[in-house]
């Protein structure tokens, strides 16, 4: 490649003009905040006082001392609220993506009624998470929730069960509400994938005999797999920083507590903004990684595409 | 239910009707307080500062707070933590003195001496770093209540251990359920994972003699044989004289149980009297309240709770706030607070007077509970307390639940206890 032309030149100028003011929001709103957190979770700072603290280095993250390790990562509650965190999105992510990908071939098909459905499908997405977390922790409630008053009344169970009590109910049942309030999203985006897939394919395959699923697996999966990788990482990020649905549900609860809760306690519960920090940038760090690791695993694939 | 409406209502457009009320709206300060949040205590405090305003010429607003208390603290902290001058006056739990310290106005020079003539534990409470941070406005301690009639059926005296109210609680329990009465409990309290645990786990473990988990000293001492056998004995309780729900129960779970008939013992704060005094009541006439148990060595121990009055190191009218402060606490105003809302009063002379008496006649009864109450230790931990608490609860509910074996759970507890240690640097 020859040196740049004068006229690439100016381009490049006007293009930064363009991004500028893109780039000052950007760093005003993103790298300015992440940036502070990051140096105050290097710090001891408490919201008792917050403009005197000392600089403790990494002591919020890890430090031995007198025989013991201290840090968020050795704390048995963060280690718990990031395992709760990797239980709650893999499982939830898994689910979504499964029923998105069947609820979108179902609403494709040549149905009577298709446009509704097609619209019905949206309202748990369109509820604001606040209200339908608090609608679900109702139906849900151990002693007057519609849904124990249901199994009850059909017979199912005897005595009223404590959904959001027990541990493991606990987190199963805010992973079905997670599920039932954005498998509707995974759904869109594949459907959108799915108009866009070329007629004839399906015609050639009808002609040859194949079997429908086999046609699902060896056409229709390849060809949706970009779109569906954008859908799973959308929901991979969110799932990973899952706060109101879990903190309206059952609160700080330790036994459902996730690390941008642990992070809220830390930081505004117990006003220790030196750990709830660290805590916070744990979570960045880690949402990175899963991030990191989740796009490498991808690449084959995109270059399969291009080859 | 049209009540309650309507108090809501009235609540939310108290802030707008108080503003433009007062015959000095055009001048004097405007001193907004945060007062609890709904009922009794909202309009008592409601009355009372509008009365101040009267006298003096100046505006007042309530603000309006959520009524759960950890939300409160949220928002107060946030508040704070920004320095905004949105609340001069805010009403503070007793366990709050020592987080909320460094955001709050000195008021030694003005109401010192009226604090010395309270309650001695309250008073040193307050005083945080010899700055008094907020005035006690009622005080609160764990009282036991019992069913007089069921115990004079079955031929009982109140317990006076924890072992014997385990017996009797057991016998008048099956007593009664077999005479048909099967939702009959013997013994309910507040087991939800908050701070309400907190309060009744530290009661049984003090009443055996195991002390408050951090000693005055800042020393660990959640390990010891004694608050192993006091929450052995909790422990014990459920699902035997106490369903298994308590482990969802906060004060008004425990007194909706209690106030329907259906629990023979209660522990509660001293509010839930004149509730089940009510004349809607079932139980009422039928109630007695007396110091909680003991364990077998130790003695009987209430928890100190209550809640007082600061004012914002941040407010723009200090003067006035401070003594929007001095009006509430006076004798006067508390008076009339323990006669209408059975809110016990601060100022010790109080517990002496007639009508005060005559309307709350546990009151006397019980004044060396509240003068002996134990206070969570929240004067060491300071700006950590909520931390300790946390871990307080936490470690009691595994056991309640039955997750953990005592040992375990205290071991645990002081594992995370020395975590806080460590970060607040105590050694």
């Amino acid at each position: 490649m020859s040196a740049a032309s004068p006229l690439e030149r100016s381009r490049g100028r006007s293009a930064w003009l363009f991004l500028a003011p893109m780039l000052l929001v950007l760093a005003l709103v993103a790298a300015w905040p992440l940036g502070r957190t990051i140096w105050f979770s290097l710090t001891n700072a408490t919201l008792v006082d917050l403009s005197s603290y000392d600089m403790i280095g990494l002591g919020n993250y890890l430090a031995y001392e007198d025989g013991r390790w201290y840090g968020i990562f050795t704390d048995p509650q963060w280690l718990r609220a990031l395992w709760n965190t990797l239980v709650f999105a893999a499982v939830s992510v898994s689910l979504e993506t499964v029923l998105g990908v069947m609820i979108a071939l179902i609403v494709n098909a040549n149905l009577p009624g298709r446009g509704l459905m097609r619209a019905a499908m949206l309202v748990p997405w369109a509820i604001p998470t606040v209200v339908s977390a608090k609608i679900w922790a109702w139906m849900l409630n151990d002693q007057f929730g519609i849904v124990n008053a249901m199994l009850f009344g059909a017979g199912l169970v005897e005595g009223p069960i404590a959904w959001l009590g027990g541990s493991d109910l606990a987190m199963a049942s805010i992973i079905a509400v997670d599920v039932w309030k954005t498998t509707p999203f995974v759904a869109l985006l594949v459907l959108a994938a799915l108009q866009t897939l070329p007629r004839e394919i399906y015609e050639a395959a009808r002609v040859d005999g194949i079997h429908p699923v086999r046609v699902f697996f060896q056409v229709t999966l390849p060809l949706i797999k970009p779109a569906l990788a954008v859908a799973v990482i959308f929901r991979l990020l969110d799932a990973m920083r899952m706060f109101d649905l879990v903190y309206v549900m059952t609160g700080s609860n330790e036994e459902t507590m996730t690390l941008s809760v642990f992070a809220r306690q830390a930081l505004v519960s117990f006003q220790d903004v030196g750990y709830g920090s660290a805590a916070s940038s744990g979570l960045f760090l880690i949402i990175a990684l899963v991030t990191v690791i989740y796009i490498m695993a991808l690449k084959p694939l995109g270059e399969g595409r291009q080859s | 239910m049209f009540g309650a409406w309507r108090r809501l209502a009235l609540a939310i457009g108290l802030p707008l009707a108080l503003a433009g009320s007062g015959p000095a709206a055009a001048q004097g300060a405007n001193i907004s307080i945060a007062c609890g949040a709904l009922g009794m205590e909202l309009t008592l405090c409601r009355e009372a500062a509008q009365r101040w305003a009267r006298q003096t010429g100046n505006r007042v607003s309530i603000v309006n707070t959520p009524n759960s208390s950890s939300d409160r603290f949220s928002l107060f902290v946030q508040l704070l933590s920004s320095q905004s001058a949105d609340i001069d006056v805010l009403q503070i739990d007793v366990v709050w003195s020592g987080m909320l310290a460094s955001h709050l106005a000195d008021l030694e020079g003005d109401l010192g001496p009226r604090v010395d003539a309270m309650f001695p534990a309250l008073a040193r409470n307050n005083r945080v770093k010899d700055k008094l941070v907020a005035v006690p406005w009622f005080i609160d301690a764990g009282v036991l209540f019992y069913r007089k009639d069921l115990l004079a059926k079955y031929g009982f005296e109140p317990p006076q251990t924890w072992d014997e109210l385990t017996r009797i609680a057991a016998a008048i329990q099956n007593a009664e359920r077999e005479a048909g009465n099967d939702r009959m409990w013997g013994y309910v309290f507040q087991g939800k994972a908050y701070e309400g645990l907190t309060c009744n786990v530290l009661e049984w473990v003090s009443s055996y003699g195991g002390g408050t988990f951090l000693s005055t000293d800042r020393e660990i001492t959640a390990q010891n044989p004694q608050a192993r056998a006091a929450l052995s004995r909790a422990a014990s309780w459920i699902g035997t004289i106490t369903p298994q729900g308590v482990l969802n129960y906060d004060e008004e779970a425990s007194r909706g149980v209690f106030q329907t008939g259906n629990a023979v013992f209660m522990r509660n704060w001293p509010y839930a009297w004149a509730l089940a005094q009510g004349e809607d009541s079932p139980v009422r006439d039928k109630v007695g309240v007396i110091a909680l148990p003991h364990g077998p060595e130790g003695e009987s121990a209430a928890a100190l709770g209550g809640w007082q009055l600061a004012v914002s190191r941040y407010s723009r009218h200090r003067e006035e706030a401070i003594d929007l402060v001095r009006y509430l606490t006076s004798a006067q105003v508390q008076k009339e607070r323990a006669i209408r809302g059975a809110y016990n009063p601060t100022l010790t002379a109080l517990y002496e007077d007639e009508e005060v008496i005559e309307a709350n006649p546990f009151f006397a009864t019980l004044y060396p509970s509240f003068e002996n109450a134990v206070p969570r230790p929240a004067r060491q931990a300071g700006a950590r307390y909520n931390q300790v608490s946390d871990a307080i609860w936490r470690a009691s509910y595994g056991v309640l639940k039955g997750d953990r074996t005592p040992r375990s759970a205290l071991e645990r507890l002081t594992d995370e206890l020395d975590r806080i240690a460590y970060r607040a640097r105590w050694r």
